[in-house]
């Protein structure tokens, strides 16, 4: 029965949370997803080739609450996604043309590399391993390692204060290991993150740990539970915009695009109508990589 | 194998774990299912219901259902514990007394009627009866099956493994994870110190039960 409420709720958080944001489509003045009526590229450009198609393909997550999560109405909604809106507009292509494809963690690399999408915005971690695969704009944004603790416990703001306490984390995993080693806290190990989540609200560990894009989403869920101990975080992990191998044009272009947005103040209003709802100090735009 | 050898210490260290789980909740249990049999046996009705009430329930339902109580919902309803390794020895103790219940009870049921008759008639109560008389001669059937049990209790010990307990298969999850590129060696490195513990028991199981064998 009680899962039932809950679950009636998130959809009703979620609808609304849609509607505000098809709201702030529609209101003028936001120039996020308004496409750009005069984009004119070079010739042979990617961009040039997505404008003429006045279509564009971009991967994302459908299950990662506030950045990429599929809505009632089947489109989804999240940061990423208000994203992947702002750089087609800037292409001139309206939110209506752009084709949502789920991309999880073990197709987005060959997903790219079939041209099966044009993009890839989806919580996507630049690293060493993926460069060798495909190329990444950005990074727009740095996640990192942050604690999720009880929202009536204000006892614990930094790594620092969970010393010789017990904190939840998956069994082997990297962030298990930074709490451990690092910040001396006792690791109770478990089978997934949201196994985590039963001890916590029983108050048997103090925190729960791990990137703080999985744990806003568990707030976004439970707000009366949960909060982030913190808004910042103790690693960092840049997200950053995948795309073709090479296409160093396209993305140099879409780079610029980036820093664009955090100068005319799309990137903030992206931010504090998704993910911001709960981590609430918005970031400022990561120094974009251009190598 | 270098994997393995590198995190000897860690295998250890799950090694005892899974060692203390086991002996505690096996005396835990060997207690309780005695007892449970004993109700089982007695006169009195209502304890001979509530024992084949609470056998029923806890050996038909799967362990990790019970391990999900007693970590998960027990806190819920306060019975707090600092260590999960208590809610462990709680599931593991309740779940294998329910089958050393019933193997104790089938011991008592092969000591023939008579003999029970023949010590009430000589004027013993019912618990000198069961504790002169019965259990010293049901004891001996009962031994073989009670090993196998603690057997099955050692290998169910791993589902503590997912509840919070960094147990041998706990070890072996985190190591695997750690040497992703070894999982086999790891997870033979697992059974290995299982076998540690099991292999023994059934040595045991087996020279117990051709020393105490007797012909009826």
């Amino acid at each position: 029965m009680k899962s039932l409420i809950t679950r009636r709720k998130s959809l009703l958080v979620a609808a609304s949370a849609a509607l505000a944001i098809s709201l702030s489509a529609c209101g003028g003045g936001s120039t996020t997803t308004t496409p750009v009526a005069s984009a004119s590229f070079d010739a042979g450009t990617t961009m040039e080739k997505l404008n003429k198609a006045q279509k564009i393909t971009i991967g994302t997550k459908f299950d990662q609450p506030l950045f990429g999560q599929k809505g009632l109405d089947g489109k989804p909604v999240g940061f990423d996604v208000e994203m992947g809106k702002a750089i087609a507009a800037k292409l001139g292509i309206a939110p209506d043309k752009i084709e949502w494809v789920e991309t999880v963690s073990q197709n987005r690399e060959s997903f790219i590399e079939q041209g099966r999408v044009d993009l890839v915005i989806a919580t996507y971690t630049i690293n060493d391993a993926r460069k060798e695969k495909v190329s990444f704009a950005g990074p727009y944004y740095e996640a990192g390692q942050a604690l999720l603790v009880n929202k009536d416990d204000n006892s614990i703001t930094k790594p620092e204060d969970v010393k010789g306490k017990k904190v939840c984390s998956v069994t082997g995993s990297t962030p298990a290991k930074t709490i451990a080693e690092k910040y001396g806290a006792e690791v109770v190990p478990a089978a997934t993150y949201t196994a985590c989540l039963e001890p916590l609200r029983n108050k048997q560990v103090v925190a729960v740990t791990t990137d703080n894009v999985i744990l806003a989403g568990y707030v976004d869920k439970e707000p009366d539970a949960f909060k982030l101990a913190s808004d910042e975080t103790f690693t960092k992990e840049p997200y950053g915009i995948g795309l073709k191998k090479d296409d160093t044009v396209f993305r140099n272009w879409i780079n610029d695009q980036l820093e664009a947005f955090q100068k005319d103040g799309d990137y903030k209003k992206a931010w504090e109508a998704t993910a911001g709802k709960v981590i609430k100090t918005t970031p400022e735009l990561p120094a974009i990589n251009r190598y | 194998m270098d994997a393995v050898i590198a995190s000897l210490p860690e295998y250890w260290d799950g090694f005892l774990r899974t060692l203390y789980l086991s002996v505690i909740s096996g005396i835990i249990a060997l207690i309780v299912g005695t007892l449970l049999a004993a109700m089982r046996v007695s006169p009195v009705a209502a304890l001979r219901g509530f024992s084949m009430f609470y056998v029923e329930v806890a050996r038909n339902t799967p362990l990790t259902i019970i391990f999900f109580f007693a970590a998960i919902v027990l806190p819920r309803l306060g019975v707090k514990f600092e260590q999960f390794e208590v809610a462990a020895i709680i599931a593991l103790s309740s779940y294998t007394a329910a089958f050393i219940a019933e193997a104790v009870r089938s011991g008592v049921n092969s000591v023939p009627v008579g003999q029970a008759e023949a010590a009430r008639s000589i004027g013993m109560t019912f618990t000198q009866v069961l504790g002169f008389i019965v259990l010293p001669q049901a004891v001996r059937t009962v031994i073989p099956p009670l090993i196998n049990i603690l057997i099955a209790l050692v290998k169910n010990s791993s589902v503590a493994g997912a509840f919070f307990v960094l147990e041998l298969f706990g070890y072996g999850r985190k190591l695997s994870n750690d040497y992703g590129d070894q999982v086999l060696w790891i997870l033979l490195g697992v059974a290995f110190f299982y076998l540690l513990i099991t292999v023994p028991l059934g040595l045991l199981a087996h020279y117990v039960e051709r020393k105490v064998a007797i012909a009826r």
